[in-house]
């Protein structure tokens, strides 16, 4: 277990030093002067070698990396220009309304996905089961950001029963997280049918049957814990999911989270949020990952540790 | 289209391919029907009813659909909020939807077919080096990594290019990379080594024909979400320029007019959706029927 923690570890850290040399290529290597995206086509050339100079772009690309590399060690990403503070600090400001959304949005997947998996599992093959089957495959390739609209649009504006755009209200909440949260309202439902299904056929519900233990007891004590172990891991990935592709649903519906600051600062070439954004998420997305496959390792002891 | 021509049809002529083709279940004659009828209209579309982002009609802003224009026209679904007719915005975004789609697959697809095949099948520090890049890049959320790139690269439909490409390399490559480890070792390559192949006519000859209905399959799908994800881009105002039409940024545009004129982005939406979900259904069509066995 410890080698594979170990391994794990390491690899992960591989990802985030990946992740760090990524947004450094993108944005000091790939053609383009920042001085002059932020000075903008008006600037002298002295406005512009001081900026330079200032912003280390006169440096070779090795020393630029590795101070760089020694920036983000330290958490230091520079002061964002438009805001006038530290870039990091501006990032963590709009982290916790991201996370708020992220968690609703779990909590609306995994109590519809559960009803509806669990529902279809229980009349496997009837009409009412093809139905949530087709529903969700609909579900998943509807672009998201298009569903965002289109509730926005029903339950804002025709209906006026929700606000479209984030005032701080438990109301508010709701159309962004749906909005996030129904593409995969079907893939967890599609998860669970699959995975309780497969648990009725084992041995030991037959067992459960034949002991005299009612139909219920048998769902709701044995079949459905064993389904929730591949399926609790899941939801890690689903988590980091929701922080790194909640940009366009905060887009819509001007949720001041960090996505919406993201692509500001991408807009503003506000260099220095952009990288720290960036970090931020990759991190929370790597340590996720990372938690899920312990987390999955650790709680089902059939996964061997050594090949894994 | 490409369902027919993927269903190993080797023994048959054009009779069989047909039969197969009305076997099919209902929803795949939909499915192909309505990328059909999109790839026509984004073709031809532009050509019967020519956008120009730069015209603009004031006594014809925000008309619901079927209202008549000042120039007696119809407009059958409505027009925007400078005057455009949404049906032209809508046929010319298609066919920038289309390109942006077809060209990021085609390029992301041919690296990682490239890198695929000889990651999977030299192995060793090729694949190291392939593989590991691969994971870091996967780790790197993916459309994060468009938004960067297509904010840094500036907007042009070349950039949107490139930056969906290189997010999607890896998908193909890992691909590639699993059907090529499955057949590298089987019986008749083996054999055609000993008969004294080179790697490169193996590769061509051996490995290549196994590894492309998978790498198909992950293609056709990949199409539909790039259509999504270059529409994102020009939604965030990060995609291909305002002069050329998109339905990212048309439904952009439309989401401040949703009181007054839903048709604006609706419509856009709704023909992305349809279109998304059509190549969805292709996609799940080609993985049931592509059997990688026959390929073998």
């Amino acid at each position: 277990m410890t080698a594979f923690v170990g391994r794990r570890l390491a690899q992960a850290l591989l990802q985030i030093w990946g992740a760090i040399t990524i947004v450094f290529i993108a944005l000091r290597v790939l053609p383009g002067d920042p001085a002059e995206l932020i000075l903008g086509s008006q600037a002298t050339p002295e406005q512009l070698a001081e900026l330079r100079a200032e912003l280390g772009l006169d440096d070779p690309l090795p020393a630029q990396y590795i101070s760089h590399l020694q920036d983000v060690v330290r958490l230091d990403f520079g002061d964002s220009w438009r805001q006038g503070v530290a870039a990091l600090d501006a990032c963590l400001e709009r982290l916790g309304p991201t996370l708020v959304l992220s968690a609703w949005a779990m909590i609306i997947t995994v109590v519809l996905g559960f009803v509806a998996g669990s529902y279809a599992a229980r009349h496997a093959n009837t009409a009412i089961d093809h139905l949530i089957s087709v529903t969700s495959l609909v579900g998943q390739a509807l672009p998201p950001f298009w569903i965002g609209i289109m509730l926005s649009l029903i339950f804002a504006r025709m209906l006026q029963i929700l606000p479209s755009t984030a005032d701080g209200s438990m109301a508010s909440l709701l159309l962004p997280a749906l909005t996030l949260a129904l593409p995969f309202v079907g893939w967890l439902g599609r998860l669970v049918r699959t995975g309780i299904l497969e648990e009725m056929n084992q041995d030991y519900v037959r067992t459960a049957h034949a002991k005299g233990l009612s139909h219920r007891v048998v769902f709701y004590i044995h079949v459905l814990r064993n389904t929730l172990v591949p399926i609790v891991t899941m939801l890690g990935l689903l988590m980091g999911y929701f922080i790194a592709n909640g940009v366009i649903v905060e887009v819509i519906f001007a949720w001041p989270g960090i996505g919406s600051l993201l692509v500001d600062s991408i807009t503003f070439r506000d260099y220095a949020v952009v990288e720290a954004i960036l970090t931020v998420i990759t991190l929370c997305y790597i340590v996720l990952n990372l938690i899920v496959d312990v987390l999955y390792a650790y709680l089902d002891p059939r996964i061997q540790l050594e090949n894994a | 289209m490409t369902a027919v021509r993927t269903t190993p049809g080797r023994s048959g002529g054009p009779a069989p391919v047909l039969r197969r083709l009305a076997a099919l279940p209902l929803r795949a004659h939909l499915a192909i029907g309505t990328v059909l009828v999109f790839a026509v209209a984004g073709l031809l579309g532009p050509l019967i009813k020519p956008y120009d982002s730069a015209r603009t009609s004031p006594p014809d802003r925000l008309l619901p659909p079927g209202a008549r224009l000042s120039d007696g026209a119809v407009a059958w679904l409505g027009t925007d909020q400078v005057g455009q007719d949404i049906l032209a915005e809508v046929l010319a975004g298609m066919r920038t939807s289309l390109t942006v789609a077809l060209v990021t697959v085609l390029v992301g697809g041919s690296v990682g077919l490239f890198l695929g095949l000889v990651a999977g099948y030299f192995g060793g520090w090729a694949d190291g080096i392939i593989s590991r890049v691969g994971d870091i890049q996967l780790a790197f959320p993916s459309l994060l990594l468009a938004i960067l790139l297509a904010g840094v690269l500036g907007p042009s439909m070349v950039n949107v290019i490139i930056a969906l490409a290189v997010t999607r390399w890896v998908i193909f490559a890992r691909v590639v990379r699993g059907s090529a480890i499955a057949v590298r070792d089987r019986e008749f390559v083996d054999s055609a080594r000993v008969m004294g192949a080179s790697h490169g006519r193996i590769l061509l000859h051996y490995i290549l024909p196994s590894c492309l209905p998978p790498l198909l399959v992950a293609a056709t799908v990949q199409v539909g979400l790039t259509m999504v994800a270059e529409a994102s881009l020009s939604f965030l105002g990060l995609g291909v320029p305002s002069s050329q039409a998109s339905w990212g940024s048309t439904i952009a545009e439309g989401r401040d007019y949703l009181a007054s004129a839903w048709w604006i982005a609706a419509v856009p939406g709704a023909a992305l959706a349809l279109v998304v979900v059509s190549i969805g259904i292709l996609g799940d069509l080609l993985r049931d029927t592509s059997d990688p066995m026959t390929e073998l």
